[in-house]
């Protein structure tokens, strides 16, 4: 089968927050869907300072492990502030199927685009309080200095999930090749 | 369930490198570390079909969101969202963003010295139809320096975001104009290193799609990721 080339990748630029950002971006759920919470963190650069033109995108399965079912959107929209901040409301989503018959850990996956990024970088970001769950996925598991998997699994505070993103350097986050 | 047909991967090295040190701001910001590598899972596979009930307006003509009608030249950019298998890809949300006709951005931290257009934000949502098409009215967007280099200055273009069906297929990517004479100095549409990729950002001037009397046309496909083809699945049946 012949098939077409890909149109490129090129960076989204410090321009888009008249174009990309919208007042229901970041709620991945309604406010007052029952199980809500913050998933948030910055982004950082590899001076370690934060970068304020960034953009998250989320996407993930509903608290039942299934995509895009019943209303459920599951994608998320934020842009990051000065202080590189970013923040999702969202639910804990379910386990979901894995290659092979396995089961995924509960995740989120995750682009950021940014100015100075010729294309987003992916990620995942994975539950503290799955500890079992985490340990039996393929990807967590395909990652095998420890302190590289942490950097996929975020943190938890009161009503909120903190995940920060270092692009480069000391702490960086384990990014994916989809 | 069985294991998941996958997406073709960026095997030809379409996409630009994350390190291009031309571009001065991947410096401190494209990562280190080579990314890893996984399969495509049902995460992968899936991704949100936003529409309608997610915007409280989809406008796909930038000439009309004000009072009065934007200075410069009116132009309508459109053509087919399409997978790397040649399938259309049918009601997916197509984004755009863009100076106005002097080169200046409606952003607060836009410092170039041209004006503002009180009649032009630049911004438009769109979704394709039933076969892939997406069309907006607009106005040719102005060349705008920047500082990455002496006397660095963009090509003109159009951002344009395009969501797919599958998370594999996100891209944001722009758009640039036939024949600019700023593409040979411009870091990051040559950041893309292969020529005939390149082109493909290129669009084409289409007479055929002009207005008479009201507006010049060009017309720009964009192609995403298909599925790999495998045995037991014949992709021509998909979806
Ligand atoms: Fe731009």
């Amino acid at each position: 089968m012949s098939t077409r080339g890909l149109t490129p990748s090129q960076t989204v630029g410090p321009f888009f927050a008249f174009g990309l950002p919208w007042p229901g971006g970041p709620y991945a759920v309604p406010e007052g869907t029952p199980g809500a919470v913050w998933l948030r963190g910055r982004v950082l650069d590899g001076a370690g300072d934060p970068v304020s033109d960034a953009l998250i995108e989320t996407w993930q399965a509903d608290p039942q492990g299934r995509y895009a079912v019943g209303g459920f959107r599951g994608f998320a929209r934020c842009p990051t502030n000065a202080d590189g901040r970013w923040a999702i409301l969202t639910v804990k989503p379910g386990a979901v199927p894995g290659p092979g018959g396995t089961t995924q850990a509960p995740h989120v996956a995750m682009s950021v685009f940014a100015r100075g990024l010729l294309n987003r970088v992916v990620t995942r970001v994975y539950f503290p309080d799955e500890v079992d769950a985490n340990a039996a996925d393929t990807v967590l598991i395909s990652v095998a200095d420890p302190v590289l998997r942490a950097t996929l699994v975020a943190g938890a505070v009161e009503g909120a999930y903190i995940f920060d993103i270092r692009l480069q350097g000391e702490g960086e986050t384990v990014f994916l090749a989809i | 369930m069985g294991d998941i047909a996958g997406y073709r991967r960026d095997t030809d090295g379409v996409h630009p490198p994350l390190a291009s040190p031309g571009y001065a701001s991947t410096r401190l910001r494209a990562p280190c570390r080579t990314p890893l590598m996984i399969p495509h899972t049902l995460t992968e596979v899936t991704g949100p079909a936003l529409g309608e009930r997610d915007f409280s307006a989809l406008d796909a003509d930038l000439t009309r969101q004000h009072g009065g009608e934007p200075l410069g030249e009116r132009i309508i950019v459109h053509g087919r969202v399409l997978d790397s298998n040649g399938r259309p890809i049918p009601h997916t949300l197509v984004e755009v963003w863009q100076a106005n006709a002097a080169g200046r951005y409606a952003h607060d931290l836009d410092r170039h010295p041209a004006p503002l257009d009180p009649n032009f934000t630049g911004a438009g949502r769109c979704l394709t139809d039933a076969e892939g098409r997406y069309g907006f009215v607009t106005i040719r967007p102005g060349a705008y320096p920047w500082k990455n280099h002496h006397n660095a200055w963009r090509p003109a273009h159009i951002h344009f975001s395009l969501l797919g069906r599958a998370f594999v297929q996100r891209i944001v990517t722009q758009m640039y104009f036939p024949g600019d004479p700023l593409f040979g100095q411009d870091p990051i549409f040559n950041s893309v290193r292969d020529p005939v990729a390149r082109d493909r950002m290129v669009a084409a001037f289409d007479l055929d799609a002009t207005e008479p009397e009201w507006a010049l046309a060009y017309r720009f496909d964009i192609v995403l990721r298909g599925r790999e083809a495998t045995p037991f699945e014949d992709p021509e049946e998909d979806e």
